[in-house]
Formats: C-alpha cells, sequence, structure tokens
C-alpha cells in the first residue's frame, strides 16, 4: 500500500526542469521531462551529493550542476562510465495532479 | 517479434568495435554470430609490435575475451574462414562447412601482408608480419636462428626489425628507397632515424631491390657465391637461408619478414560480386559504410572509402561508429573520411608525422634541425595554414600541429614561434614548460598526478587505458576524468595513452562535431541558424536533424546562446537550455547555496552602497562576505530561497546584478587613473565606468573581462584581460584575447586610439565579433589565436565601416540585454525557480 501525498500539478514543475521537495526525510527532486514524464530522485548526486534538481534534464536524465555527472531518471543510476546511485521514489501524475511516496523503491530498476 | 539476425565476417579490431558500439546503440536488434580465421578471440593487432619486442604478452593484448562473446549471448566462430557469401539466400559458408543465415552482413575482413611475387617466398621461414601466428613463428626463428632480414624500411617493418633484435638475433632492413619510413618522413629527419636504429645494432641496406629468396642455411649461403646459390636445387622442406639482391649481393636470412604492405582482404566480397577497387585496392562503400549489395556493410582495412582504404586505427573507430549507428537503425551518422597521423611504436625513439611533409609549389617550409640533440622538426605551410609536419626526437607537439591542420587555423600571427610549440605563444601557464617533461613522462612513476584537477595519477590511466580498452582520449577523458577539466595536461594524457594502447591515438574526424547529438560543427550550426531561419532551439534540433529528443548539456545552452545572438530582439531564452547559475542568477557552491556579487561600476563604491551590502549580510546571515578577483564584493553562503529577498534589498539600495555567475561581461577592473594617482595619463576609473555600463548584461560565448589602467604601469592588469585598455600619454592602448586563468596569456595589441568615445566604439565592435564569431564555452584566448590577430584587426580596426556595423548590432543586442535580472525577479518572474515545495 502506497501512501501518496499530493505535492504540485504537473504545471508546478517546468519542462525540461525540476522541483525541489522539501520533506521530513530529506530534499527530494521531482523532474519532469521534454515529454511530460515525472521522475522522483532523492536530490543528492551519489559523487558530492550536488542537488540533482538544480541541473539540466535531457532525454530521461539529469547532469548534477556541481561536475557534471549524468544520472538517469528512471533508475536512479549514474551513466556509465561514472558509478554510483541515488534513490527513486514512487511519483505518479492523476488528472494534472503529481503525488509522491516518501518511501523510496527498493527494486532495482535494471537500466 | 523476432529478432534480426547480423553476422560479423572477420573478429578483429574494426568489426569488433563496431559491435560494441551497435550493442552500446541497439542492444536486442540482433542475434550475432562472429566468424574469425585466427583462432584466437579479438586482440589488439597495433600492439603486436610489443608483443615480439617483449613488451607486452599475448594476454595482455586481448581485446574481448571469449567470456565476453558468451555474455552477450554472440556466437563465435574461432578458426573458421569464410569463403562464401550467397547473396541470394543471404547465408555464408566457412572452409569447415559451418554457415549461417543473415539479414544484416558486416564484413570487416582486414588486409594481408602483401608477400613479394618472387622466387622463394613460400619457403619456410618467410613470415608477414599482421597476426599472432606470424609473431608465433618470428618468436619461434628467434630461439633458433640468428640471421634474420627484414624487407621493407616502413613503420611495420621498423617496428619488427627492433622487435627482432631485442629477441637477440641479427637483423638487417633492406628497403627500396632511398631513405626509412619516406612515406612518412624527408630524408634528414630519416637519417636521424637510421641513426639511432643502428645506435641500436639494427643494419640498413637501402636501395636495394631483393631479386629472390634461397633455400638452405644461412651457414651454407655466406661461403656460397650468389651463382652457385641460385643453381642448388630448393631441398624438399628446406627452410629459408638467404636473400638475394638484383645487384648480385646475397645475405644470410634464416628469417624474411615481409613488411613491404598491406593489401585490402577483399577476395570474399570480390567472389561474391561486391563492387571493389583495383587501386589502391577495397571494397567500396558509401558514406554510411554500406556496400553495393544494402544488406552488406563492411569496415576496417578491407574498405575502400572515398579512394581511400585506411590502415590506421583512428579512422577505423570512426567507420565502426558509423556503422553501427545505420546498423542499429539511427541512420543519420556519416563518415566522411579522416585526417590521420603516425607514430612510430618503437621504444625511445620519437617520431611524429602528418600530412603534406614534402612541400612543393606553393608551399613553404619551416626546418628546425639540430642532428646532435637528435632533434629535427619541419612544418609545411599552404597559404598560411600548416599543411603538414614532420617531428622528430620531440614530438610533444605533434596533437597541437595536428589540431592546427583539422582547424585549418591561420597561423600568420604566430609564424615566427609556431615551430617552437604550444607552450610558446604565450598558451602557457599550467601547460607551460612541459616540453622537457613530456620525454619523461612514462619514466614517471605511477602515483605521479598528471591531472590536477580531478585528481588522476599516472598509475589510474594506465590502468583505465588497459582494463576498460580505451583508445582514444575521449574515452579516457570519460572513464577517468583526466584532462576533461582544464584540458591543460592532455599532451601528458595522450603520450600515457600512445604508450599504453599504442597506435595513432589522436582525433580522427576531420570536422569536429557540436557534441554527440549532432553531425554538424558550431560553425555549420551557426550559419544554419541565420541562413534557415531557425528561431527556437527545438527548430534548429528537428532542421539539423539531432539525433537526440532533445540534446544534451553540451549543445542545449550552445543553441541558446547562438539563437539569443543571432536574434537578440525577438528569441525567448529558454532557461531550462541555462545552467544553474545563469537560470538562478548566482554562483552555486559545492552545498547547494548560491552566491550574490551586486555590480560595482568600475569597481567604485560608497559607504552607502557599502551599507546596503552590510545590511544584507546581517540581516540573512551570510556566513562569508569576500572581495573577489574583480573589485567586487561576494556574499557567500546564500539559501535558494532567500536570494530574491537577498536581490530586493540589493536593488532597493541601487545594485543590479553583477553577473558574477555567467557566460557573460563580468567586470571592468580600474586603477584610481589620473584623477588620484601622480603617474595616471587618463581617466581610467571614468573610462571603466563607461566601459561598464555599455557592456553590462551582454551574454556571450564564455565569460568577459575588461580592464582600464591608467598607465603603462598597468596595476588593473589590463594584459590579461579579455578587454584590456592601457592609458598612455597620447591616448589609448586596446588590448585583446588575454587571460588570467589556467593558461595565462598575454592579450595581442589591437589597435591604438586617441579618445574615449573611440575606445568604446572599438570595445563594442569587438565584442560583438567575439559573440557572433566564437564558439560556445571558448574564451577570446583560444579564440583569437584559432582565427588570427589579423583577421580581428582586418573586421574592427582597418574596416571602419564594418566596426560601425558591428558596433551598432552590439548596441541593438544590448537593448533586450541590459534588463536587470535581479529586479525582474524581485518582480516575480519566474518566481517558483526560487520555491520548495514542502510536503507536509
Amino acid at each position: 500500500m502506497t501512501d501518496w501525498i499530493n505535492v504540485a500539478t504537473l504545471e508546478d514543475i517546468p519542462r525540461q526542469g525540476a522541483r525541489v521537495v522539501k520533506t521530513a526525510a530529506g530534499d527530494i527532486a521531482i523532474f519532469r521531462t521534454v515529454d511530460d514524464e515525472i521522475f522522483a530522485l532523492r536530490d543528492k548526486c551519489p559523487h558530492k551529493g550536488g542537488p540533482l534538481s538544480q541541473g539540466i534534464v535531457h532525454g530521461k536524465k539529469v547532469a548534477c550542476p556541481l561536475h557534471d555527472w549524468k544520472i538517469n531518471l528512471d533508475s536512479g543510476l549514474a551513466v556509465a562510465p561514472d558509478v554510483g546511485c541515488t534513490a527513486r521514489y514512487p511519483v505518479r501524475v492523476v488528472d494534472g495532479a503529481v503525488s509522491l511516496s516518501l518511501t523510496p523503491e527498493t527494486t532495482s530498476a535494471g537500466r | 517479434m523476432a529478432r534480426m539476425k547480423l553476422v560479423l565476417v572477420g573478429n578483429g579490431m574494426a568489426g569488433m568495435r563496431t559491435l560494441e558500439e551497435l550493442l552500446k546503440a541497439a542492444p536486442d536488434l540482433y542475434d550475432i554470430t562472429v566468424f574469425g580465421d585466427e583462432p584466437h578471440p579479438n586482440y589488439n593487432r597495433i600492439m603486436l609490435s610489443l608483443v615480439l619486442a617483449g613488451e607486452q604478452t599475448v594476454e595482455q593484448i586481448v581485446l574481448n575475451s571469449r567470456d565476453w562473446y558468451a555474455e552477450r549471448g554472440i556466437t563465435l566462430h574461432t578458426g573458421k574462414r569464410v569463403v562464401k557469401i550467397d547473396r541470394k539466400n543471404r547465408l555464408v559458408e566457412a572452409d569447415d562447412g559451418t554457415s549461417s543465415s543473415y539479414d544484416r552482413l558486416l564484413l570487416a575482413t582486414g588486409s594481408k601482408s602483401f608477400i613479394l611475387p618472387i622466387p622463394g617466398a613460400d619457403l619456410p621461414g618467410v613470415v608477414g608480419f599482421r597476426d599472432i601466428a606470424d609473431v608465433d613463428a618470428m618468436i619461434a626463428a628467434a630461439g633458433q636462428y640468428r640471421n634474420a632480414v627484414v624487407i621493407g624500411g616502413g613503420l611495420l617493418g621498423l617496428e619488427a626489425a627492433n622487435g627482432l633484435k631485442l629477441r637477440g638475433m641479427e637483423v638487417s632492413v633492406v628497403h627500396i628507397a632511398p631513405w626509412l619510413l619516406e612515406r612518412q618522413m624527408d630524408e634528414p629527419a630519416s637519417r636521424l632515424l637510421q641513426k639511432s636504429l643502428e645506435e641500436k645494432g639494427l643494419k640498413f641496406l637501402l636501395q636495394k631491390q631483393t631479386a629472390e629468396l634461397l633455400p638452405g642455411t644461412s651457414e651454407l649461403a655466406r661461403d656460397l657465391d650468389a651463382a652457385i646459390a641460385s643453381k642448388l636445387a630448393p631441398t624438399e622442406g628446406a627452410r629459408v637461408g638467404a636473400v638475394r639482391f638484383k645487384d648480385g649481393e646475397t645475405i644470410p636470412a634464416d628469417l624474411v619478414v615481409m613488411a613491404v604492405g598491406i593489401r585490402p582482404n577483399t577476395q570474399l566480397a570480390e567472389s561474391a560480386g561486391l563492387q571493389c577497387s583495383a587501386r589502391p585496392g577495397g571494397l567500396l562503400v558509401n558514406d554510411t559504410m554500406q556496400t553495393y549489395d544494402p544488406r552488406i556493410y563492411a569496415v576496417g582495412e578491407c574498405v575502400n572509402h572515398r579512394g581511400i582504404a585506411y590502415g590506421l586505427v583512428a579512422p577505423l573507430w570512426e567507420q565502426a561508429r558509423v556503422c553501427a549507428n545505420h546498423l542499429a537503425e539511427h541512420g543519420v551518422a556519416r563518415y566522411q573520411g579522416s585526417m590521420t597521423s603516425t607514430k612510430l611504436k618503437v621504444t625511445g625513439i620519437d617520431l611524429f608525422s602528418a600530412g603534406n611533409f614534402v612541400g612543393g609549389e606553393g608551399h613553404e617550409e619551416i626546418v628546425f634541425q639540430d642532428a646532435g640533440r637528435g632533434s629535427y622538426k619541419k612544418l609545411v605551410l599552404k597559404d598560411n595554414k600548416l599543411a603538414g609536419a614532420v617531428l622528430y626526437g620531440d614530438t610533444l607537439d605533434g596533437a597541437w600541429y595536428f589540431e592546427l591542420m583539422r582547424d585549418a587555423t591561420d597561423v600568420a600571427d604566430f609564424r615566427d614561434k609556431l615551430l617552437f610549440g604550444r607552450h610558446h605563444i604565450g598558451d602557457s601557464g599550467a601547460g607551460g614548460g612541459m616540453g622537457d617533461e613530456m620525454s619523461r613522462v612514462m619514466a614517471l612513476p605511477d602515483t605521479a598526478e598528471i591531472c590536477g584537477c580531478n585528481g588522476v595519477c599516472k598509475g589510474d590511466i594506465i590502468k583505465a587505458v588497459r582494463e576498460k580498452k580505451l583508445f582514444t582520449l575521449d574515452e579516457v577523458r570519460a572513464h577517468t576524468k583526466a584532462s576533461g577539466s582544464c584540458g591543460s595536461c592532455t599532451g601528458l594524457v595522450e603520450t600515457i595513452l600512445a604508450a599504453t594502447a599504442g597506435g595513432d591515438y589522436s582525433t580522427a574526424p576531420s570536422k569536429k562535431p557540436l557534441c554527440n547529438c549532432t553531425e554538424h560543427t558550431h560553425d555549420e550550426i551557426r550559419a544554419a541558424i541565420i541562413e534557415q531561419g531557425f528561431k527556437t532551439t527545438r527548430e534548429t534540433m528537428r532542421g539539423l536533424a539531432w539525433k537526440t529528443p532533445d540534446g544534451c548539456t553540451k549543445c542545449r545552452p550552445a543553441l541558446n546562446y547562438y539563437l539569443l545572438c543571432a536574434w537578440p530582439t525577438e528569441y525567448v531564452d529558454d532557461a531550462q537550455s541555462r545552467y544553474i547559475n545563469e537560470r538562478a542568477h548566482g554562483n552555486i557552491q559545492k552545498d547547494g547555496s548560491f552566491s550574490v556579487v551586486p555590480r560595482m561600476w568600475g569597481g567604485l563604491t560608497n559607504p552607502k552602497e557599502l551599507r546596503a551590502i552590510a545590511d544584507v549580510a546581517e540581516k540573512f546571515n551570510v556566513p562569508e562576505v569576500k572581495v573577489t578577483g574583480g573589485q567586487r564584493i561576494d556574499l557567500f553562503g546564500i539559501r535558494k530561497e532567500d536570494l530574491p529577498a537577498v536581490w530586493k534589498d540589493l536593488s532597493d539600495a541601487g545594485f543590479v546584478s553583477g553577473h558574477a555567475y555567467g557566460k557573460a561581461m563580468r567586470t571592468v577592473k580600474t586603477c584610481v587613473g589620473s584623477q588620484w594617482c601622480r603617474f595616471g595619463t587618463q581617466d581610467s576609473t571614468g573610462l571603466g565606468v563607461k566601459m561598464e555600463q555599455l557592456t553590462w548584461g551582454s551574454w556571450m560565448p564564455h565569460k568577459f573581462k575588461l580592464a582600464v589602467s591608467g598607465c603603462p604601469r598597468n596595476c588593473a592588469e589590463a594584459t590579461i584581460k579579455d578587454f584590456g585598455v592601457v592609458c598612455v600619454d597620447s591616448g589609448y592602448e586596446l588590448h585583446v584575447g588575454g587571460n588570467g586563468g589556467i593558461k595565462v596569456r598575454i592579450t595581442d595589441l589591437l589597435a591604438k586610439v586617441e579618445t574615449e568615445q573611440q575606445v568604446l566604439e572599438f570595445c563594442a565592435a569587438f565584442t560583438q565579433l567575439y559573440r557572433e564569431e566564437a564558439h560556445y564555452l571558448e574564451r577570446t584566448a583560444p579564440w583569437v589565436e584559432r582565427v588570427g590577430l589579423s583577421h580581428i584587426k582586418a573586421q574592427v580596426v582597418e574596416d571602419a565601416a564594418n566596426r560601425a556595423t558591428l558596433a551598432e548590432r552590439f548596441l541593438i543586442s544590448q537593448k533586450p540585454a541590459q534588463v536587470d535580472p535581479w529586479k525582474q525577479r524581485t518582480a516575480g518572474a519566474l518566481k517558483r525557480e526560487f520555491m520548495p515545495i514542502h510536503a507536509s
């Protein structure tokens, strides 16, 4: 059973951009791709903890603003040859309303 | 849906590289079968010279182990030679009867040693130098016999000779031309090379033509004169024993290595009726690496592309990338040929050659020769552009010369220093003095730090190159970050790469695309934006067939700038294509906070301003306040959500953004000038303020700094700025293209003018030319070097009408640019950028 928290409307999140959600468990970044897909990751790059929400979103990736590591939005994995992983959070859009679960995904997302 | 079948014939470097690229692009598209006629998995053929020399083992040069194929579900047939392609039924058949059907066929059959058609060429003990079997035969011979003769004094021949010598044989190199490596070097350089190889114990027989190879033992041959020897009937199974030349001389030879060249291996393709070229040979392919049969692609040394059959690794990598793109059905890449350079892989000998080094009609030569030090450099120029280079001894600048050739850089302005290398043209700094270090780099311990920016040691680079099988500078950058930041250690990294992976590591493409999302160069894209009237990032990407849906971190900011520069009054800025600093109008710090620098015109301030800054610092608990190098005050540690409030207070006190965060005009640094200073010749502060008012707010290809010094003592350090003014009694000296960063570069003198009004006009015109011509992220220093100062003078100094037009275009673009972004955001623009969402 997932506890969904309503956090924003789709329009609140800029296309090819992100918003930060402040939670008790730390900052979570919600991304919106050019195709309006929504993803949520812990707002911390696996490299040196840079705020991923501030990066440039391109394709299904975000580039960390500190050292330009690319992180896959769908898996939280760093793009090779960099190695690392950021926690993913369940996120959904229903009738334009974006909601988030604060329990990170536990399954490996594959690639 | 059933997967398509792809068959690769030729288990070598080019074919396997194509598969690796294909698996990256489309991992699940094909069931793949690979045929190789050697009994080994894919190995690095370039390194055979080092295996022969005993510096590496066969295991060390394997690129793809058998496990690699198995893990990817690739069927591998080694030791099986494909003898037939049945194009009608789409079937290949090997010599042992194994057959495999295909939907796509990739031919990468490589090349074979050219064996001179002379009597005795088929005797045991006569080998080419092409594969592991050849090397095994040479090593075996070295253990048993004494005399080796290498026919061919080209790269391969010399590497074979060097290896055999190291294995203890007496080695003679026979060469038909008057000097060695005549296709890579001119005579003086070649003589130096010959001398140092002779010091290693090699013997050379130049201008000698081999007539036949005689059987028998060399002891026998030595006692016979040629006439008798030739009459002896070859004993059954006898081994080669001597080499006889056209002039009748005979020398003993227990091993003969034929290294007179390679020929594309097109037998299979020809038997299948695929069009091949008679001269220089090779299976014909188009720019997508497709043969005349649309189901059949080909890459590597077996290929003839636009009349050229390449035998070096870098062009093959390019071909592999393009071919994989089409096999993956992306269908956008094109191979347009490569420019190549050569290095000789003989430890202790440094040789570099590229392009047309012979010269000829319309060419000029610059030569440096120091036989005592074993150093020779020759540069060939045509129309003030570098057409070719031969370096012997000190090859440090090879990569730089290669770059100048590829980019067709006009070298007129630094021609006098060209021969002495990159670090002599002012473009030195951290890279300065590296010339001497270069030859020592391989002697450095593994713990030596090569890349200071990213803390990468020599051992890290070697390990990555070996383990990850890296061949290009870009790959080393991606895996280790070495030379990926400031780039000043690029030469060192290339040397280590060349020594570890071998081969012509140099950048191969004859043109350099903006990024991996496109085939087009910066200049092509800028021209297309104007000519085809692209008005948005999306239109540009669509119009120029971008390979990715919405670009990457390299092309998006570049396109945004190019569009803004092309259409200053109508382009709507794309905030999401800007790096965070420019999107948030502050500098992001390592903890995610921002720093704020208010503009202080010409570095002047007053008590009211300072009080306002002090108030802001206290009100927002700013942890650190610092004076910057550009004479401004920097407030550190401000949370992003506080930025609009900070800006509001600063804005109310009369400040505008200092643009300390942008690829933009940054600051005008000034000294006090004639108003106070007893040496001052002009009002440098006053002029600085006017220049800052003229240029502030302007977006640029990169950051842009200015300075005005009131006298030649130059306290404002104007001669390391992008645009610097040094006041003199009679007027103003205008200096451009300086840089105080990674690579310190002193400015070039652009012009001397008499009035402040002229300074402002020249400043506007120069700035606009830079904005319109430089590549995104190219500072004025490398731009000036790339296009040449004379080009800039022609546009800005010598042509008054053009100067006026440039200056006018700058003023037009400044109108919409000089709106304070802080004030806009204080008033609520792009509010959500700064507002976090709170999850209850």
